[in-house]
């Protein structure tokens, strides 16, 4: 087995991830799924999607038309893969970060961006239709709405799959604990899927928890595993055998996906207050695009004009989705009232009416 | 005529509206194979099973959250936190969550969730066992309230709340629990938000809700034997509230006493004078008396009759206002 060349960052300590890439493309594990070439160059082409429109987010950001914007450079194997590997039905509860998977699981980004537009609360997307639930911001609370998810498909019979996405700092929080404790009890069909990107804002995952957090899982009786996070083959295969673990019917499985958040944690973040730039750059070292592409390349599954063509249909891309976005009008007032309740009483419709004048 | 405990008339309805909709699932500590430590869920288990209705670990937050990843899957389903105190772990669920989810999701996903909450005080039990969290709920935009005195109004309010398309608190007065009431239960025949006069009067308008109902009847006897014709009115819904009952009371009467457990401060009672003072100011004859706890932590149970409003605190008050 070669060894890496690129050190991975500092908070990767401990238990090696399973891995399939090494940061320099080599291939230094077993793939243990094997996906087509024209799946292979699918994946390769969301990742650098995602990776443009996340910095034409942060453009957007910087230029007015957007509010704070939480990027995810680096994060992009965790997410895509994890995403690929998801069936039609398959159920994501994701946090503010997962705009790669919503790409993936085809939301409209110009109706996804609207949230950080500051036209819309949660999410204005069908999340019924889309598979992708809200944009929820207060955090580990989305993973018992994913539990409860799981529930109500275990007791349909069907054999979709709820997964949580979520960060090293959700971890600490007792919603993470609630709702991986009921998903070992009830055996639930949940993928529970952590990203550790090193950093909960200024919290260093180290200062997070003690322990490593994929070991918790043996606590609440279902597996647990460890991943490279910017080895998306190694990503996409964690998350297939999860899911059809719990489409079995064995229930959960928690994934930490080593992985590093290039960026601040959002707009309004200035990470130089605590963290030093010799750490961003060993990290971006280990830059998840780079080692697939290296690979795909090597391995004959693609070449420099794929490579050429997803540059330009990146920056199609991000161009079509700035032009949505710019032109998202702010909602009617009278949205205020519209979905509060279902049924209002007769005070709260006696506001609206003088609410609107 | 059957007569009912109010835990008996919940009971009853659980069972109905579990047979009447298949989507209908509880989840709560300790309410299957014990039945719920009010009995409320008293052999529910044994007959719906174990699918529809679970006993879950001591994880407030996570069957809260979890109620809200069901509705997404179109379940209805029934939440009871066991006592008032413990609705606290699962806030953070109810506001961000429960009460916000439709208008986020625009309105696509509804969250039909109901959450038992027995509460108040009243029964000499522990700390943290007879709080009064209904301005917490009632403050939150999103979230219907309602709290029955009885065991009629008990089961059609809870069957309400459990057919509402919205997410309802049911605060259910624990004091209450057994008392009994004669009647045949039935669906609601007052619409959502509806309060009820339960005894009129021309002098005085005594409001309450919950457990302080009886109390306030009971004062409103009293005062009757010293000339004064008191009305006793149940609030029943804290969320939506009943402005025009509010607006009709201080035409009629002109002069308003509101009674709760819960503290003075930023109590419901404020909500209710504010509100009426906007309606009909000019219809009022006296300022509106609060009669509530105090602005303390709920006491010990030794001290528990010296902070509840006692019928002799209504009493006085209400005798001032007529005399103001």
């Amino acid at each position: 087995m070669a060894e890496p060349q690129v050190q991975p960052p500092t908070h990767w300590g401990g238990t090696e991830p399973r891995r399939v890439l090494a940061p320099d493309g080599s291939v230094v594990g077993d793939p243990a799924v094997r996906l087509e070439a024209d799946e292979l160059r699918a994946i390769l082409r969301w990742m650098v999607l995602a990776r443009r429109l996340d910095r034409e987010c942060i453009a957007l950001q910087r230029q007015g038309e957007l509010t704070v914007y939480p990027g995810f450079e680096g994060q992009e194997a965790a997410q895509i893969g994890s995403a690929t590997a998801l069936g039609d039905a398959d159920m994501v509860w994701p946090t503010f970060r997962e705009l790669a998977v919503a790409l993936v699981r085809g939301v409209d980004p110009g109706q996804y961006l609207q949230y950080h537009r500051g036209t819309w609360h949660g999410g204005p997307y069908d999340p019924r239709a889309t598979r992708f639930g809200p944009i929820c911001i207060p955090i580990a609370t989305q993973i018992a709405h994913a539990a409860g998810g799981a529930l109500g498909q275990q007791l349909d019979g069907s054999h979709e799959v709820s997964i949580a996405y979520f960060g090293d700092g959700a971890t600490s929080e007792g919603d993470f604990h609630e709702a991986a404790n009921l998903a070992g009890v009830w055996k639930l069909p949940l993928v529970l899927f952590c990203q550790n990107n090193g950093w909960a804002i200024s919290m260093p995952a180290a200062q997070q928890t003690a322990g490593e957090i994929w070991r918790r899982a043996e606590g609440y009786g279902f597996p647990g595993v460890r991943v490279d996070g910017n080895d998306v083959l190694a990503v996409y295969a964690a998350t297939r055998e999860a899911l059809e673990r719990a489409r079995r019917g064995d229930g959960p499985t928690l994934i930490e996906a080593m992985t590093y958040r290039i960026g601040a944690h959002s707009t309004a973040d200035d990470p130089r207050r605590y963290r030093a730039d010799p750490e961003v750059e060993a990290a971006r070292a280990s830059d998840p695009i780079a080692r697939f592409r290296t690979w795909l390349i090597a391995a004959g599954h693609a070449d420099d004009t794929f490579l050429a063509e997803c540059d330009v249909e990146a920056e199609r891309f991000a161009m079509t989705v700035r032009e949505g976005v710019v032109a998202i009008p702010a909602p009617p007032p009278e949205w205020q009232f519209e979905w509060v309740y279902a049924e209002p009483g007769e005070t709260f419709q006696r506001m609206r009416v003088e609410a609107m004048g | 005529m059957t007569s009912w405990t109010m835990s008996a008339a919940l009971n009853q309805a659980l069972r109905d509206a579990l047979t009447a909709d298949d989507r209908v699932i509880l989840l709560g500590e300790d309410i299957g194979v014990s039945g719920g430590v009010f009995r409320v869920t008293d052999s529910l288990l044994e007959t719906f099973g174990d699918r529809r209705v679970f006993d879950t670990p001591i994880s407030e937050a996570g069957i809260v959250g979890a109620a809200v990843g069901l509705c997404f899957g179109g379940w209805r389903p029934v939440v009871e936190l066991q006592f008032d105190a413990f609705s606290y772990p699962a806030f953070e669920q109810i506001v961000d969550h429960v009460a916000k989810m439709r208008m986020r999701t625009r309105g696509r996903v509804d969250i039909p969730i109901t959450i038992r909450i027995p509460a108040f005080g009243g029964i000499k039990g522990k700390e943290h066992h007879g709080e009064s969290p209904e301005t917490y709920f009632a403050h939150t935009a999103g979230l219907k309230v309602v709290t029955p005195s009885g065991a009629l109004d008990a089961y059609a309010l809870l069957r309400h709340a459990i057919e509402d398309p919205d997410p309802v608190i049911v605060l259910e007065p624990k004091a209450r629990y057994w008392s009994k009431e004669e009647g045949e239960l039935g669906p609601d025949e007052l619409a959502l938000g509806t309060g009820r006069v339960v005894r009129d009067g021309g002098d005085v308008t005594l409001i309450a809700y919950g457990g302080m109902v009886a109390r306030i009847r009971e004062a409103a006897e009293q005062l009757a034997h010293t000339g004064i014709e008191a009305r006793a009115v149940d609030l029943r819904w804290l969320s939506p509230l009943d402005d025009d009952l509010l607006r009709r009371c201080a035409v009629e009467t002109g002069r308003l006493v509101v009674v709760h457990e819960a503290p003075r401060h930023v109590g419901f009672g404020a909500e209710v004078a504010a509100r009426t003072m906007e309606l009909a100011f000019d219809s009022l004859a006296a300022p509106i008396a609060r009669v509530t706890g105090w602005d303390t932590p709920y006491p010990p149970a030794s001290l528990e009759d010296r902070y509840l409003p006692s019928v002799d605190r209504i009493v006085a008050a209400a005798k001032e206002t007529v005399a103001y």
